[in-house]
């Protein structure tokens, strides 16, 4: 009988402790599994130094729910965990999204839909540009907040430049109200290798962020009709 | 019009900074793109053309910004500084990032191609921004010492370009304003490339005039020194009147002042034909500043 600890217990533990912002709770629990996969087996991001030049970037563009992420952060370092108990407070670091300038780890101050995958491109190719493009960039989005017209300027952009470094993760929790086709023909129309797997399933979370690919990657994460 | 076009000027002097500082990347939506060739040639790298996709402009110029560069982007001024509005708010000004942003066209430069290219609100949008710098250059050597003095000043700065320019070009930077000639009766000052014509217009007036190419930052203790202890300003803007407001409201505000503006009116230009023809419409030709001040002055 495996008796090792489930460190997800903790963060959601940590979750717990940031009380406030209900009306998003399941929009952070349904990044919860992929975050933890992210900074847990994919990410190299130092929590002592989060701006060492040679890192990783992660940007949450879907800035809302972002407790998954700070408790996340919290759990490995990258600030105090006593953080979480001052969530949306006066005085506090962690808001109903994230501020760059107040967090550690948080690389963009997100929360307007459709800003971070535009600037993920933007970084993405800088690094490229000053020849550090082996860190990989990775940005993640809601399935709704791709209704957003910014968003799919930024793949055709990413997809014409080829961005082999920056990934694209969705997390599909249907809260879109369109129709549309599957991500697999939109995104794969751009130039993209398109990954649609279960969004709670660490080891395909796993693979889907190692696989080999041509351009730009988006994996999309499906989850649960109702957790947004 | 003397000096060179503020546009080429502008091109010219990018391609040099991008040559010789490897921090400078350039971002554009197609348009302007041929003005870049020879930083292409350069870098490949440091040069993007988004497509028209303006949002994805400031965007992506902004993910530079973020890796340490000092980007360029440019549109025409709708499409640099009102279409990607929110980008600039939020990806340059609330993330605390520089950036230039280097709007062509002034308020109705392009008036024959109808309102959609008009942006008489620029200055006034850019100023709702916190931390965005506006300059507004009057001759094209005047582009390349403001662009020159603050591409790299870590400030989201918007430069407002146009097609009319002044008869020669003044000793210029962030935040500086010059007098050009010194009366008794009111202070009158000049935006950009409204100088030349407002000198014109003053002739035969017992004015100051004031040259100004920096709307933000402003040097309100100079402008305060010089309009004395009864300010009676006057200024003559290249965009909607009373965009200056807030800068001579913080310079004057102490004092008992009167202030007056002399600027675009607020409202679509139904009308097309050259920026001339438009500012003659408008009362903002030699003869109409003339007129104003006739009336405010006596």
């Amino acid at each position: 009988m495996d008796t090792t600890p489930d460190p997800l217990e903790h963060v959601r533990t940590l979750m717990a402790r940031a009380t406030g912002d209900e009306k998003h709770q399941e929009s952070s629990t349904s990044t919860l599994d992929a975050l933890w996969v992210l900074y847990d087996r994919v990410l190299r991001i130092d929590p002592s130094d989060p701006q060492a030049e040679d890192r990783d970037r992660f940007i949450l563009s879907k800035g809302h729910g972002p407790v998954a992420l700070y408790a996340i952060l919290a759990a490995k370092g990258f600030f105090p965990e006593a953080w979480l108990d001052d969530f949306m407070d006066h005085g506090g670091k962690l808001g109903a999204h994230p501020d760059r300038s107040l967090v550690p780890g948080v690389e963009a101050s997100t929360g307007s839909l459709g800003h971070g995958l535009p600037i993920a491109v933007g970084v993405a190719h800088a690094l490229r540009a000053k020849e550090a493009a082996h860190a990989r960039v990775v940005v993640l989005c809601g399935d709704a907040e791709l209704n957003e017209g910014s968003n799919w300027e930024a793949i055709a952009l990413a997809g014409h430049l080829g961005l082999t470094r920056l990934t694209l993760l969705v997390i599909d929790n249907h809260s879109s109200s369109l129709d549309v086709d599957s991500w697999t023909k939109r995104l794969g129309s751009f130039r993209w290798s398109v990954l649609e797997i279960d969004g709670h399933d660490h080891e395909a979370l796993e693979a889907a962020l190692l696989a080999p690919h041509d351009g730009p990657l988006a994996i999309v994460a499906d989850v649960p009709a109702g957790e947004w | 019009m003397g000096g060179r076009a503020m546009r080429q000027a502008f091109a010219s002097t990018a391609n040099d900074l991008f040559v010789h500082d490897p921090n400078v990347a350039i971002v554009l939506a197609e348009i302007s793109g041929h003005m870049f060739r020879g930083a292409r040639r350069h870098d490949p790298l440091r040069v993007v053309d988004v497509g028209i996709a303006e949002q994805t402009m400031v965007g992506v110029a902004a993910g530079f910004a973020m890796e340490g560069f000092h980007p360029i982007a440019h549109s025409l001024s709708p499409f640099m500084a009102e279409r990607p509005f929110e980008q600039l708010k939020l990806d340059f000004g609330y993330q605390g990032l520089g950036g230039t942003f280097v709007g062509a066209g002034g308020s109705y430069d392009y008036a024959s191609e109808g309102g959609t290219h008009q942006a008489g609100g620029d200055a006034a949008a850019m100023l709702a921004i916190p931390r965005m710098q506006v300059l507004v250059p009057g001759h094209g050597d005047e582009v390349a010492a403001l662009l020159r003095a603050s591409y790299a000043n870590g400030e989201p700065t918007y430069v407002r370009t146009s097609l009319a320019t002044n008869d020669r070009a003044h000793e210029v930077a962030p935040g500086r304003i010059e007098v050009v000639r010194r009366g008794m009766e009111a202070t009158v000052l000049a935006f950009g490339p409204m100088l030349s014509r407002t000198l014109a217009a003053t002739e035969g007036f017992d004015v100051t005039v004031v040259y100004a190419t920096s709307l933000e930052p402003f040097d309100e203790h100079g402008l305060a020194a010089i309009a004395g202890d009864e300010p009676h300003v006057i200024a003559v803007e290249p965009w909607y009147e009373a965009a200056s407001a807030p800068a001579l409201i913080r310079s004057l505000g102490e004092r008992p002042s009167r202030y007056a503006t002399i600027g675009v009116p607020k409202r679509f230009v139904h009308d097309y034909g050259s920026w001339a023809e438009i500012d003659a419409g408008l009362g903002l030709d030699e003869r109409g500043i003339r007129g104003r001040l006739e009336a405010l002055i006596g």
